[in-house]
């Protein structure tokens, strides 16, 4: 089963990480991530642009173009994971291994539905 | 992170708007910020035993507002004879206690903050001093070495910027939309300076100063996110990602400064300049043009050149043209001019420069940028008296060095010529 670990976190803590910080936590990500791939249960990974680059459509009659992230919340999206797990509880020790990494905010572990992966060349 | 190193990046990203509520509360700097820092202190015990509270900010806020009331009940016991007008201040301090916090006020409270570095009284380097030590929060020793002079010096400085900035009265009404507008602006110019005092560092400058670009960036992004929709706010911070982004390019290993074409471009940051560009996207769908969008195209234009000879200079003169419109000055024409001399040749670029003479008989910019033009058209010794006029205009040792590289290639190339008129 393929399972969306979609990361939230206070943008403006994040953003206040020095480099050294940001480039710290990057490191302890990818071997989390390293460890995934190798077992061949990675899947597509994101880390999005700041959520001042966001602009959201609204599917109104006409579509209403607005600046910024969809959801205005204390926590925003700031990126994902999918990741391939028998169950619930190996996803969450995925989303708990990326935790320590990354400590505070949350994760939200989504089973995902159907996956298309795309046709860009990486 | 390590737990230390985790608060600290809490508290930074708390302060503006701890700082700003504060402020609002108390309506007086200093008490606003000794009651922050004594909230930090706290934080500093507690959060690594109880863990971090859910928001930080209003964590900081509340107890910084509780430790400061509790300060001045202290105070008052001390007092034997209090004045009636302390007591009812007093009370009012607790009615705000009272008062749930909310966020709808935070908008304004960080637009307060920083707009009142930007006291028009304040010279320039005082209002980027102010904002980094209140908003950033800095330490004074930072600042100081980012400007070259002592702590004590900066100390000083810091001092007496806020205490004209309290004289001047700090506007605490909720400001309209036509204020709210003027302050936006005047904050906006002032992120841009802190930016400036940065970029424009170089030698032994670079390292204290560079992070004044990040910090800059920091704040942009902080008030973009405040005003979504304001396109010229979206022009600056694309402005200054643009310009970030060829940082690691900008300076060879002697730490002298590479010219635009001669720039590694596989340096340039890609991920700064994709979200450049995503703003520049955003801010043009507002058909609102202002000077930050216009710089911030041009910015992008160099952007998405992979290499120098891509640069489509056309678009980057009319988008000059465009800048003269909105914000005349001879600078914007000197720049005007580098794209008109690739697109009309250096003739017509140095008929466009020269009225600006008068104006611009001390910038250094203005003799480099002719001597170069003049050297295109083989006109050598006039190119060498203005170049030596740059040198001597120069306000850092890597523009020097710049200048002197292209004396050294006029020399070289007159040289040899030189030599052949002696033997005839």
């Amino acid at each position: 089963m393929l399972y969306a670990i979609l990361c939230y976190h206070d943008e403006d803590f994040v953003g206040s990480w020095t480099r050294e910080q940001d480039a710290t936590v990057m490191r302890k990500l990818a071997v989390v991530q390293d460890k995934l791939a190798k077992q061949g249960r990675l899947g597509p990974v994101a880390r999005l642009l700041p959520t001042t680059s966001a602009t959201t459509l609204r599917k109104e009659d006409p579509p209403l173009v607005l600046d910024g992230p969809y959801a205005e919340t204390k926590e925003q999206l700031l990126g994902f994971y999918v990741v391939d797990c028998k169950n619930l509880d190996e996803a969450l020790d995925v989303a708990r291994d990326l935790g320590a990494a990354n400590p505070g905010g949350a994760y939200e572990i989504r089973p995902v539905g159907v996956l298309n992966p795309g046709s860009i060349p990486t | 992170m390590t737990d230390t190193a985790w608060i600290d990046a809490a508290l930074t990203s708390a302060r503006p708007q701890a700082v700003g509520a504060l402020l609002r509360y108390f309506r007086n700097l200093d008490t606003a910020e000794e009651a922050f820092q004594n909230a930090c202190l706290r934080a500093l015990k507690s959060w690594p035993q109880n863990g971090p509270p859910r928001d930080p900010a209003a964590w900081l806020i509340m107890v910084g507002r509780n430790v400061a009331i509790d300060e001045v009940r202290r105070h008052r016991k001390q007092e034997p004879l209090p004045e009636d007008e302390a007591i009812s201040d007093l009370d009012d301090a607790e009615d705000a206690l009272a008062e749930r916090l909310d966020g709808s006020h935070y908008r304004d409270d960080i637009l307060r903050l920083l707009f009142i570095c930007c006291h028009p009284d304040l010279p320039a380097t005082q209002q980027i001093a102010l904002a980094l030590r209140i908003v950033s929060g800095l330490t004074v020793k930072q600042i100081a070495r980012a400007f070259l002079v002592t702590e004590a010096a900066m100390e000083q400085r810091i001092t007496r910027a806020k205490a004209r900035v309290a004289d001047a009265g700090v506007p605490f009404e909720t400001p309209g939309a036509v204020e709210r507008v003027e302050r936006l602006s005047a904050v906006a110019a002032m992120i841009y300076l802190i930016f400036n005092e940065g970029y424009s560092a170089s030698g032994d400058t670079l390292e204290a100063r560079a992070p004044l670009c990040e910090e800059a960036i920091r704040l942009a992004r902080l008030l973009l996110r405040l005003f979504q929709s304001e396109p010229e706010i979206m022009g600056l911070t694309a402005l200054l990602l643009l310009q970030h982004a060829r940082s690691a390019a900008r300076f060879d290993s002697d730490g002298s400064l590479v010219l635009l074409d001669d720039q590694d471009r596989s340096l340039w940051n890609q991920k700064m300049i994709a979200e450049g560009l995503a703003l520049i996207d955003k801010a043009m769908r507002h058909r609102q043009s202002g000077p930050y969008q216009v710089q911030a195209a041009i910015a992008a234009l160099h952007a998405r050149a992979e290499k120098p000879e891509d640069t489509d200079w056309t678009q980057i003169d009319l988008l000059y043209g465009a800048l003269e419109i909105i914000q005349p000055s001879p600078v914007v024409t000197l720049n005007r001019a580098v794209a008109v001399s690739k697109v009309r040749g250096a003739q017509a670029a140095l008929d466009m420069i020269e009225p600006l003479g008068p104006r611009l008989s001390n910038y250094f910019h203005f003799f480099g940028v002719r001597g170069a033009f003049l050297m295109q058209l083989n006109r050598n010794e006039e190119a060498r008296v203005a170049f030596d006029r740059a040198i001597a205009l120069a306000n850092t040792s890597a523009e020097a060095a710049h200048i002197r590289m292209h004396l050294d290639r006029l020399m070289r190339d007159s040289a040899p010529r030189g030599t052949k008129a002696s033997k005839k």
